[in-house]
């Protein structure tokens, strides 16, 4: 589907707006090709999670909070693919980094936390979907809870490596301290959430009404995008405290695991 | 071939029935919705059928549950991989709303549409001859608003994006024109016994 057809009828527009048009446009026949790519670097995050880091020749580059599919072959034939969320910025380095929870039972986590190595070739197709991209042009308020903190971290660190001057801020939920996934890389930009253990002195509980007030009661100009990833319980809770704190709805963007 | 040293996979008991590249997700059924859920009840719940048709209808919540009841008992197949074996849903079939509607002879495709302002496109042919249902009930409960309640359209033979919750109506055209996901890089048609995942698939 390279060609795009023109038609004289007007469009059909259904009578409520989509609540969220994509923000790019998507180049199918780049998305559409496996490529190899070779695993460079394993970096462990948290107990459960780590980032692998690949190296694939043929990249065709990405903006913050697109995925891609992976897949793994055995000798027999046998496939598994899954996609996964890029975790780092744009660049042109030929490399990208994802980081995977290890999933009980996970048919291709599992081989990335307990048989991957560095030389080991994968293959990948992508960037897919332009819906939760961010191509850091409007105000970013980016709502994550465990490793829904991947794509977001994305647009977190292409932020800071461009110097752009919107503003961007980020809320993360985490069990504890030692589940933060990027603990160290977090700044200003990110408030950290804990559930279950915090560090003395911060209150312990889930992402609440009180947490957003003072980001919504006074938007930057042009009012926030709002990315929200993580389960579908989170998800499902984040964005109402959003709409709750007068976020519109046709700005809330809402990727959900599985 | 690209094999991954040290990759087994699973068992090799893939079930007949799994398309490619596709898992069993057994139990679960994930929420992949791009937006807020919306807070729909039935009372606000409307359906239509517009565009090239003789006559244009739109039903209530009432209405359509007049409509003589229809189900649905097989398998559902999520573009982000899932596929979900033996699921029950209930409603009514799509083929009784068209009816009512009379497509015109040059009506060749839909844009199904939710209450949100999602979309989707499907050639008409995927949405008749038993294959669609309007949906109000899953496994003999009311379906939940995160799993597209009050109501959602169900296509089961397409990967699922293409079969919209909280659907408000189809617009019968002339042309395909391409839904949300299909105009962010997903496969206009989305057979998933053919792999059509992405644009150029």
């Amino acid at each position: 589907m390279t060609e795009t057809a023109t038609h004289t009828t007007t469009a059909f527009t259904p009578p409520t707006r989509f609540a969220v048009p994509g923000r790019i446009e998507v180049a199918g026949e780049v998305a559409a090709r496996w490529q190899p790519a070779t695993l460079t670097e394993i970096r462990r995050e948290t107990p459960r999670a780590s980032t692998f880091r690949l190296a694939v020749p043929g990249w065709a580059g990405h903006l913050p909070g697109q995925h891609l599919m992976l897949r793994l072959t055995a000798e027999d034939g046998y496939t598994a693919q899954r996609h996964y969320s890029l975790a780092s910025a744009p660049d042109d380095s030929g490399h990208v980094e994802l980081t995977l929870d290890h999933v009980a039972d996970g048919e291709v986590s599992g081989w990335f936390h307990r048989v991957a190595r560095p030389g080991d070739r994968v293959e990948v197709r992508g960037p897919l979907s332009g819906f939760f991209a961010w191509p850091g042009d409007r105000p970013a308020l980016l709502l994550g809870a465990g490793s829904g903190v991947v794509p977001l971290m994305s647009m977190v660190r292409h932020h800071r490596a461009r110097r752009l001057s919107v503003p961007l801020r980020m809320l993360v939920s985490a069990r504890g301290p030692e589940d933060l996934i990027y603990a160290r890389e977090l700044g200003p930009e990110t408030t950290p959430v804990f559930t279950r253990t915090a560090p003395a002195g911060t209150p312990v509980g889930r992402l609440a009404a009180a947490h957003l007030a003072p980001l919504l009661s006074e938007p930057p100009a042009g009012g926030w995008e709002a990315y929200v990833c993580g389960s579908n319980s989170f998800a499902e809770h984040a964005s109402r405290l959003l709409v709750a704190a007068g976020q519109p709805v046709d700005r809330i963007r809402i990727e959900r695991f599985g | 071939m690209n094999t991954t040293r040290g990759f087994t996979g699973r068992a090799r008991t893939a079930r007949p029935g799994l398309p490619p590249g596709q898992y069993d997700a057994g139990d679960d059924w994930p929420v992949l919705s791009a937006e807020v859920t919306p807070d729909l009840t039935p009372a606000d719940w409307t359906f239509r059928v517009g565009g090239l048709v003789a006559e244009p209808r739109t039903w209530d919540w009432a209405d359509a549950h007049r409509m003589p009841a229809s189900a649905y008992e097989g398998d559902i197949h999520c573009v982000t991989g899932w596929s979900k074996f033996g699921v029950r849903f209930a409603g009514v079939s799509l083929d009784a709303f068209l009816a009512a509607a009379g497509p015109l002879p040059s009506a060749t495709h839909a844009v199904a549409y939710a209450h949100t302002g999602y979309t989707a496109n499907l050639p008409l042919a995927d949405l008749t001859g038993g294959r669609a249902w309007i949906v109000w009930e899953y496994d003999g409960r009311p379906l939940t608003p995160e799993h597209g309640g009050p109501a959602r359209l169900v296509v089961p033979h397409l990967y699922f994006w293409k079969s919209v919750k909280w659907v408000a109506g189809l617009e019968l055209l002339d042309h395909d024109e391409p839904g949300f996901w299909e105009r962010n890089g997903y496969h206009p048609r989305g057979n998933p016994f053919e792999e059509q995942r992405y644009s150029g698939d």
